[in-house]
Parts: C-alpha cells; structure tokens; sequence
C-alpha cells in the first residue's frame, strides 16, 4: 500500500462506511445506470419551463430594445449587472475547492470538488449571458474582440475594465471547463467500462477519450492538475477583482473604493459556497452519498462561510468609516443618506444586506450549528440573498440619486421581462446541473479512491491497530515504500 | 496510431500492497512491464516501474511566456504604433492598465496548450479507441501487461506473475496503438491466423 501522506487518526474520516475500491465506484455511478426518480424529472422540467420563459425575456429584450427593462439615465446596469455579478461570485467556490485546496492539501475537498466545479461552470455560463444580452445590438457582440477590422482597424480600447471583463471571465470559463473535464476522464472511462447498454458504450466512450488508467497517463494528468491548479488559483483570485474594478476604477461616489477586490472576491467565496452548500445538500440525500458528503465536509464548507462573511462584514464596515473619515461630502451622502439611512428610499436593502451577510453567519462559530443540516441549508439560502441584494445595494444605490436632484429616480424597480431573464438563468443553471447529477459522476471517483486508504473510516480502524503495535514499523512498510 | 500487434501477459491485483512488490520483482527478473493500468493514480508507481518524470509543466511554462509576450507584444504594437489612442492624455505605452489582459492571457495559453499536449501526448480524443486488459482497470484492480518477445516463455512469466500474487492471469494479442472507433462495437484489427 502506498500513502502519500500520514493521516492522524485524529481527523474525522472522509469516507465513511465499510468501502473497498469496487464499492466507492457502485456507490457513485449507481445513479448514472438507474432510471431518474419522478422528482428529477419535475425538477427538470420546472428548470427546463424558467429557462423558457428566460428565452422568450431576452427575445422581447432584443425585440424591442433596452426599454423592456427599467433601467433609466442614472441606473443604466439594474437587475442586469446585479445578476451578473452575483452569479460570477457564485462561480468563485468551485475552482477555490478544487485549486486553492488541492494546494493546500485538504482532503475534504475531494468529495464536493466535482460537482462544486459544475456548478462553477454553469454559473459562469449564466453570468455571461447578462452583459451580452445588456448590449442591446447583441448581434455586434463581437466588436468586444480585438479582431483585424475595416474600420481602420479600430481595436478594443485595452485600458478599459470592461475589456479586461472581457478576458477574464472567457479565460475563467475556458480555464474552469478544461480542469472539469480533464478530471472526468478517468470516470467517465469508468462508466464506459461499466457500461450494459448500447448507448452508454457509445457515449461514454466518446466521451472518456479512450482514456485506459496508464501509470504514464496517470503521471501526466497529476503533473496536468497541479500546474492547472496553481494557474486558477490567482485565476479565480483575478476574475473578481477585475469585475470589481468595473466599479472601482470610475468616480462614482461608493464605487471609487480601493477596496474593492479583496471586497468581492471574499464576497465571492462567500457566496460560491453557500450555493454549493445548498446543491450539495440536497445532492447527497437524492443520489445517497452521504457517505461521501459527509457532515464534516458541511462543517468545513461552513467554517470557509463564517471566515469569507466575516472578511465580508469587515469590507462593509472599513467602507462605512473611511467614507465618514474621508470627509468627501458625495462619498459620505451616498454613504450615509442613500444606504445607512433606514428610511431612505433603498436604505431597507442595505440592512437586509448587513444582516444575510454579516450577522446571521456568526451562528456558524458554534459547532453545534456547523454540523445541522437543516440549519446549514437556510443559511446558504439567507446568504445567496444577502450577497444578491449586496450587488444591488453598490449598483443601484450608488447613482440612483445623482449629482443632479433634477434627474434623481428614486423609483427603480424591475420590469417583468427584466425578473424573468433573471428566473432564465436559474432555469440554465439548474438544467444544466440536472443533466450533469443524471449523467455525470457527481464525485471524483478516482480522487476519493486515492484517499480511501488514508482517510476512509474502516481503514482508519485498521490503521490505528497496526499504528499501535509498532510505529517505526509502520512507517517502513506503510509510508516509506511508495518513494 | 503507432503501436502494432504485440504478445501480452496480463496479470490484475487487487492490492496496491502486493503490486509495489510484484512490479519490483518483475523488473528484478526482466521480463518488459508494457505498463500499470490502475483506478487511480498510485503515487510512486511510476518510480517503482523507472519511467521518467514527465516534463508537462515544462510544456506548460514555455506556453505560459508566449502568451505574456503575446499580449504584451499586441497590446503595446496596437497603442503605440498601429493606433495610438489619446485616452485622458496619458501614455501611449500605459504598461499598469495591461497587466490584467497579460495576466489572463499567460493562463489561457499555458492551460489550453498543457491540455492540448496532455491529449496529444496520451492520445486522447473523442472517437479514439484502445485496447483495454480489463474492465476493471477503472474500477478496483491494477492490471500489470507484461510484453512478450519470441524468446519469452508464456507459461514461465505467468507461473511467475501467480507467485507474484496476481489475481486473474491471462494471455492477449493486442493492438498497442489507438485507432478510431467506437465502444459499443467489438473490432479486431488482427487475424487469428497472423502467427499468434
């Protein structure tokens, strides 16, 4: 047996249950060999039925223009980029779990890394649709790419951050799929291995790329994932900053804030997590995982919610008092009259935001908490709106009182069509994560196979009697051997 | 599709304890181990069978500068000669502003070309088909393929491969390369008849 690393029997096992190699692999691509349960299909055709109705939004919105949204002359980006931010922060969690903790060595992060990766990549997909769609002329969406044109040619204008949107959120979905999928090979080569059926042999086949578990390949795709992950790591660090100096690099007062990346992209993790918490959970108890998704990787999962909402919370605060301590008379009225003030036209958002976001977390600091399911799955609920209504509160109550009274529009709420393209997107994501959890291994089955030994609870038992007997001993032909 | 038809061995086990061992045995007695396949990546099975650090990350690093030197190179060529922009007054050259561009680009190419060689190095792609020793390759044994020559006497490295502790020990002819196919579908690429 070869172990990577020595695990203390201290820690809680990532497996639990008497598995054996053949059994992680049952257990994970059962699901993908039964037919879906009546619930899948309800819930994916409510997904396919908002996704729709977000198709027939949009199609309005080109139709006849921008003005089948509210938006207006001070709040140009509204519901749109509201939406758009929030669902890149939601893609945050997944290249986290799976690049920053695959660097940092935590173990835990093999159980929810693939499907957290998934839903990185769904939520990207719907993000971008926003500023597309918020073109308005969307079919010269391509002008946005530096291409040799006739108009001179008249190139993209690199010094601008929405340029640098631009690359940064195409290289982030790029990037992210290519890890996703790179680590799917060897399971999906697992399913076809498996496969009964005529059309499981053939898609599953094209699918793995004839992968075949080479020890050279094995090799390669090792040295394939740490380089990938050490690249997302500041990857996922610079794809919200960017978005933040959207903000950050104009004048406005309550945007113009130095701040600001380290701002949103805790705010990112914050919210990426609490979405994968809510999948997740609903996840392990439909297709039986627990076992895999243990109740210690929700408390871990909480641990990064009650840290990042804290980062969060201090952003909001520091924000607060260097605009008092500024003494920029717009900066501290956006400040204090459009958000603080409670009974201020929006000023309801912003306390709503202070308290998903800052205040309820910190139940998080009891163990006891961490550990509740129940309790888990409505606070990642409470923060995704939180974070929801963070985005709104920078994008709408920063400009909708201008420096001119004459054109201040207090009265901003959305349009039908501007909801139901919002509702669209949740209809692609959740589609797409349908499809995935029906035909696709929700765990990495390989990964958590390569772990077993070290951190699945039965032998963990073994290893604590072998550990007893004698120390040195087990170092040689346990740990030692394998180098 | 380099490879041709060649004589294997094939032993599977089902403990990566008894593997280590084995492979060093069956390297001690020379016989040619024509790979591992395992469910997971075993850590320090490729140095237990001598293959080779891979150079991947080296790949990936030589990608990595030209798509610096890329979006540097565009980027300045584009506002300072092509069509140099008057933007607030400032410079032509505003090296700070680029750096989010650079940096994206440095990523994009060193992860697309790493993946790329990655595949074309493992030949790996949609519709390419190989010969697989076991089905439970994937799934919880580790198959050892031992590549026979004339010389090689069958009976000998299979009676070898028991005391080595494999479980299921067979002979196949196989085809080492890839070839493009299907998986639904048996293929033979070799006649019985060719001398095996």
């Amino acid at each position: 047996m070869s172990l990577l690393k020595y695990e203390s029997q201290l820690r809680e096992p990532l497996v639990d249950g008497n598995k054996d190699y053949h059994q992680v692999t049952e257990d994970i691509i059962r699901p993908i060999e039964m037919k879906p349960s009546r619930l899948w299909y309800i819930g994916f055709y409510i997904s396919v039925a908002l996704l729709l109705f977000g198709v027939y939004s949009v199609y309005r919105e080109v139709t006849y223009g921008i003005g089948q949204w509210n938006v207006n002359k001070t709040i140009g980006w509204g519901w749109d980029i509201t939406n758009f931010v929030w669902w890149v922060g939601i893609g945050h969690a997944g290249t986290l779990i799976s690049a920053i903790l695959l660097l940092f060595r935590q173990g835990w992060r093999t159980g929810v890394n693939r499907a957290a990766e998934a839903m990185t990549i769904f939520a990207v997909m719907c993000a971008g649709q926003f500023p597309i769609w918020h073109m308005g002329r969307v079919w010269m969406a391509f002008f946005v790419l530096p291409y040799p044109n006739t108009r001179g040619p008249l190139w993209v204008n690199f010094n601008s951050p929405l340029l640098w949107d631009v690359f940064a959120i195409s290289t982030y979905f790029t990037v992210s799929l290519l890890f996703w999928y790179s680590g799917l090979l060897p399971d999906l080569a697992t399913v076809r291995d498996r496969a009964k059926t005529k059309f499981r042999k053939m898609f599953y086949g094209v699918a793995s790329f004839g992968w075949s578990g080479s020890t050279k390949h094995w090799q390669r795709h090792e040295s394939l994932s740490l380089v990938l992950a050490g690249l997302s790591t500041p990857l996922v660090l610079s794809v919200h900053t960017i978005v933040s100096f959207d903000f950050a690099t104009s004048i406005v007062p309550g945007w113009h804030t130095t701040i600001f990346p380290p701002y949103f992209v805790a705010g990112a993790i914050f919210s990426g997590f609490a979405m994968v918490q809510t999948l997740m959970i609903v996840v392990r108890k439909v297709l039986n995982l627990q076992d895999y998704i243990t109740v210690g990787h929700i408390e871990a999962m909480n641990k990064v919610i009650v840290l990042t909402g804290s980062i969060v919370g201090c952003a909001y605060l520091t924000e607060l008092f260097i605009a008092w301590y500024g003494q920029n008379p717009y900066e501290w009225y956006a400040f204090k009259e459009n958000r603080a003030n409670l009974f201020s036209p929006y000023g309801w958002s912003y306390w709503l935001m202070m308290f998903c976001n800052v205040v309820s977390p910190q139940l998080f600091w009891s163990r006891k908490l961490r550990r509740n399911i129940t309790v888990t799955f409505f606070m990642s609920i409470i923060v995704n709106i939180g974070m929801w209504f963070e985005r709104f509160v920078i994008i709408v109550t920063s400009v909708y009182r201008d420096y001119l009274p004459s054109s201040w529009s207090t009265y901003y709420s959305p349009s039908i069509w501007e909801i139901g393209f919002y509702l669209g997107t949740f209809g692609l994501f959740f589609t797409c994560f349908f499809l995935f959890a029906k035909y696709f291994p929700v765990i990495a089955v390989a990964e958590i196979k390569a772990i077993l030994k070290t951190s699945g609870e039965n032998y963990k038992v073994k290893m604590t009697d072998i550990e007893k007997q004698d120390a040195e001993k087990f170092y040689l032909d346990e740990v030692e051997h394998a180098h | 599709m380099a490879g041709g038809i060649k004589k294997f061995v094939v032993g599977s086990f089902d403990d990566e304890k008894v593997l280590f061992p084995a492979v060093k045995n069956v390297r001690k007695a020379g016989y040619k181990i024509h790979d591992v396949y395992t469910p997971f990546p075993v850590h320090g099975l490729d140095h237990a069978m001598g293959i080779r650090e891979t150079s991947l990350h080296t790949a990936g690093f030589i990608y990595a500068i030209t798509g610096t030197t890329t979006a540097l190179t565009f980027m300045s060529w584009v506002f300072t000669k092509d069509w140099p922009l008057n933007i607030g007054g400032k410079p032509n050259f505003a090296l700070p502003a680029w750096i989010p561009i650079t940096f994206e680009l440095t990523v994009l190419f060193s992860a697309v070309g790493m993946v790329l060689t990655f595949c074309y190095l493992c030949n790996l792609a949609p519709f390419v088909k190989k010969h697989h020793f076991h089905p439970r390759a994937t799934d919880d044994l580790f198959v050892m393929a031992i590549e026979c020559t004339d010389k090689t006497n069958d009976a000998e490295v299979q009676a070898f491969l028991q005391s080595a502790g494999a479980q299921e020990i067979n002979v196949q002819v196989a085809e080492t390369g890839w070839w493009i196919g299907r998986y639904h579908k048996e293929q033979k690429l070799y006649k019985e008849e060719k001398g095996y």
